[in-house]
């Protein structure tokens, strides 16, 4: 049962119909464990956006199916929260009230207002926001965006948290911190999560696995590494860790040899 | 370290004798600086044309009455704002008061209808393809073209004008606000997707202040060109109306009346125009930059 936490079963994709028809997944099949956090790579337009977008129901696969906890996903829901690449956050409201839009719908039966409260307070501490409640995303810089983005999606309490690229618009040190915070949320709440990256140190630092995909058009799943590292994990240490190495190299191989980057003609 | 704390040691008692009259003394540079760099070249403007316009004017054959002459003909008016003689015998401010409450219920009701018709058709690609191509059509009527067939409709001025600011405000507003629904960002629609909103949340949450900065736009417009509709309007109903006082000053030969007339309407349809504006800035802090 928990190891079949996450399925998804034949999952294709093809956008358009006739012969402007493209496909852009072909029988994609993975399952995931209770707590697991996996990691989807390839090179962009191999369709790993539009996998995670299927997963949150946010696009209808074209055939098979998704199952979260035996339930079958037919739209989008608060049980499945999406941390999207550019924040999305909502521009008039302050970086509380984005997170306690999500809080007040997901939780508005079944927690009082003051608990409610103290919930949005509790993910935006999460996430070391706590000194910016009554800013405008405006004001904040784009690192505190996503961290506010990312607070609001754990804020949903989702069994999937789904990350599109979550760091991607980011700078290196930036991207680095937050990639430590994440790890650290990931050791307190145990979230399974599916994440998009292009980074690969990124990949192998936060993830049990990684999902190779093929180049599009109609990518498939070429290959899934292992990330047998123990937890915590530290970015440094890792540097001369040989399993970090060696699923490094891995990774590369894959991404630069054997599916090296096609250029659209 | 020791070097700044013993500065500020030293400078302490210097801030704990003057620091009003300091404050008092730069708030009136500041004023005075504000003046001279946004009050002043307007005013020097204005000046200089005044001054053109009585050289202009003073010659005895003159068509136009100098601006000497317009004070001295209107003093009265000037003076006497709330004047009430009965009828149309009225002081200025009755005239304007009665042509805005016009335009505010005029175009309240075209506030209301096109914002409402402008999220229809900004959400909906069914009422955008019925109903997109009639606007397109209608909103070019002159609004002036609309007064005798509202006057048969409602066999009333007064109405009539009204209905005359509402078909002219309402085209902007409705234009606008369907940009502004269908420009709302693909993110945000996820996001409402994703947190489940019904449709009366999403409407309020997400859709309301997405498109609101293009409603204003709208709204903006819709002020200027109602503004621009009630004199016409009134001249042509009569009654109790700035247009009317100005048709009426003419018709007496009032050239002096006429033109104070003109000032006090530019004046007050400035005063609208930042009305709106300022509403808008409000409403809308914050959802300019993402």
């Amino acid at each position: 049962m928990t190891d079949n936490y996450v399925v998804i079963e034949g999952v294709h994709k093809t956008f358009g119909a006739g012969d402007s028809a493209s496909e852009v997944l072909r029988d994609i099949s993975l399952t995931m464990r209770k707590g697991e956090f996996v990691s989807l790579i390839g090179h962009s337009g191999c369709g790993k956006s539009t996998l995670l977008n299927i997963v949150a129901g946010l696009i209808p696969a074209s055939q098979g199916h998704v199952f979260i906890e035996n339930r079958e996903v037919t739209e989008p829901g608060p049980d499945r929260a999406v941390v999207f690449q550019n924040h999305s956050l909502l521009p008039w409201l302050t970086v509380y009230q984005n997170v306690k839009l999500a809080v007040d719908k997901v939780f508005g039966s079944t927690k009082s207002a003051a608990e409610r409260h103290e919930w949005t307070l509790r993910n935006l501490e999460l996430v070391h926001m706590e000194h910016a409640l009554a800013k405008r995303p405006a004001e904040i810089s784009g690192g505190m965006k996503q961290r506010v983005g990312i607070a609001r999606a754990l804020a949903m309490s989702p069994k999937v948290l789904l990350l599109d690229e979550p760091f991607g618009a980011l700078d290196a040190l930036t991207r680095a911190h937050l990639q430590d915070q994440v790890m650290q949320i990931n050791a307190e709440l145990g979230n399974t999560v599916m994440m998009i990256t292009h980074d690969v140190e990124e990949a192998v630092l936060l993830s049990d696995r990684i999902v190779m995909m093929t180049n599009g058009p109609a990518a498939r799943i070429g290959g899934i590494c292992d990330v047998k590292l123990a937890r915590p994990r530290q970015r440094l240490e890792l540097l001369n860790d040989v399993t970090y190495a060696s699923c490094r190299a891995t990774v590369l191989e894959f991404l630069h040899k054997r599916h090296r980057y096609v250029e659209a003609a | 370290m020791d070097d700044t704390l013993q500065a500020v040691v030293r400078a302490t008692p210097a801030l704990e004798i003057a620091p009003f009259a300091v404050r008092v003394r730069r708030i009136v540079q500041r004023v005075a600086s504000q003046f001279v760099r946004n009050v002043m070249p307007p005013l020097v403007t204005l000046a200089i044309l005044i001054g053109i316009w009585e050289i202009a004017c003073s010659s005895p054959t003159a068509s136009l009455p100098p601006p000497t002459k317009v004070v001295s003909d209107t003093w009265q008016l000037i003076t006497q704002p709330f004047f009430d003689g009965g009828g149309i015998n009225k002081g200025l401010f009755w005239h304007i008061f009665a042509s805005v409450k016009r335009v505010a219920l005029g175009y309240m009701l075209a506030a209301v209808a096109g914002i409402a018709f402008g999220v229809l058709v900004g959400s909906s690609k069914l009422a955008m393809r019925a109903l997109d191509p009639l606007f397109q059509v209608l909103r070019t009527i002159p609004p002036l073209a609309w007064l005798p067939l509202s006057l048969a409709a409602f066999r009333d001025g007064q109405p009539s004008a009204i209905f005359v600011i509402f078909i002219t405000a309402i085209w902007p507003i409705i234009i606008n606000t369907a940009v502004g629904i269908r420009n709302i960002p693909m993110d945000y629609q996820n996001v409402a997707r994703v947190l489940r909103l019904n449709k009366l949340e999403y409407f309020a949450q997400i859709m309301l202040p997405a498109a609101a900065p293009f409603i204003f736009t709208g709204l903006r417009i819709g002020i200027g060109l109602s503004w621009l509709a009630i004199v016409a309007a009134e001249m042509l109903i009569g009654g109790v109306g700035i247009g009317f006082f100005i048709w009426d000053a003419w018709n007496s030969s009032l050239i002096s009346d006429i033109i104070l007339a003109l000032i006090y309407v530019g004046i007050i349809g400035f005063l609208l125009d930042r009305a709106i504006a300022l509403l808008g800035r409000l409403v809308t802090r914050g959802t300019a930059s993402t």
